[in-house]
């Protein structure tokens, strides 16, 4: 699948969720997003870049603008190499929170986005890889 | 700018997000605006938040505690102004705001709070009762 452009940002503090939210907006719009599609990937991603910095230490997070055919698609990949997480399925479950949150950026992530994908170990990292198509 | 402003209006506190709120940006606002409400004695805070571009579960979680702690102080809480695709977004992602009212606009959030404490009596300022 043709990749148009690709951008890494860095993720250390609570300013760089913000960086990452205009970046992927910027790039959602450069997809030809709707207006509520836009609004469904820069959220996905607000949720996703915050579990990497609270839960993962920190970490980066890979913009890729994909092109298929005559669609447009916008991936996030967030990566961390914090402690993993030991059960996956629970932690995508709605409410499920080992933080001090409402236990929905990961489930609510998922619903928000046409891709989702997560790989963790423990110990090693985690890797969250959203796509949304146009 | 690093503050986001709490103007008052009578017994109303009046806050309008316009910045890309940053996470410590969200907790000071929490604190000054309890704050207030104690120095105050405001009644009801209107949070409009039209000028966000997503409310995602950290600023969710900011507005449900905001209005949790005003309701302690005895302060009613109306998030007013929120964009159509944010009340999509917000629903999918799975953010239902308890305990939170909203409105369409500033006007008509002052409306429900005005409505909701009938017992309360507007007070003219000293300076205006003294033109009469």
């Amino acid at each position: 699948m043709p990749v148009l452009k690709t951008d890494a940002l860095e993720l250390r503090s609570g300013s760089d969720v913000v960086s990452v939210r205009q970046a992927v907006r910027t790039w959602a719009i450069e997809a030809g997003f709707t207006l509520v599609d836009q609004t469904k990937i820069v959220t996905a991603a607000s949720e996703l870049a915050r579990n990497t910095i609270d839960y993962g230490g920190g970490g980066i997070a890979r913009l890729e603008l994909l092109s298929e055919g005559s669609r447009r698609g916008l991936r996030v990949a967030f990566e961390d190499q914090g402690p993993g997480i030991p059960d996956i399925q629970q932690a995508l479950a709605d409410h499920f929170t080992t933080g001090n949150g409402l236990g929905l950026g990961l489930g609510g992530a998922k619903r928000l986005v046409n891709e989702f994908d997560i790989s963790s170990r423990v110990g090693e990292g985690t890797r969250v890889v959203i796509t949304r198509w146009r | 700018m690093d503050r986001i402003p709490i103007l008052k209006l009578r017994d109303l506190l009046l806050v309008t997000i316009q910045v890309d709120m940053h996470d410590r940006l969200a907790l000071q606002l929490q604190d000054e605006l309890t704050t207030r409400i104690s120095e105050t004695g405001a009644r009801g805070v209107l949070i409009d938040i039209s000028s966000l571009d997503i409310v995602d579960s950290f600023i969710g979680r900011m507005i449900s505690n905001i209005a949790a702690m005003a309701r302690v102080l005895d302060a009613e809480t109306v998030v007013v102004g929120m964009r159509p695709a944010v009340a999509i977004t917000l629903v999918e992602l799975g953010l239902t705001l308890p305990g939170v009212r909203t409105a369409l606009n500033v006007d008509k959030g002052m409306a429900l709070l005005e409505h909701t404490s009938p017992a309360r009596v507007d007070q003219p300022e000293a300076d205006a009762r003294s033109q009469d």
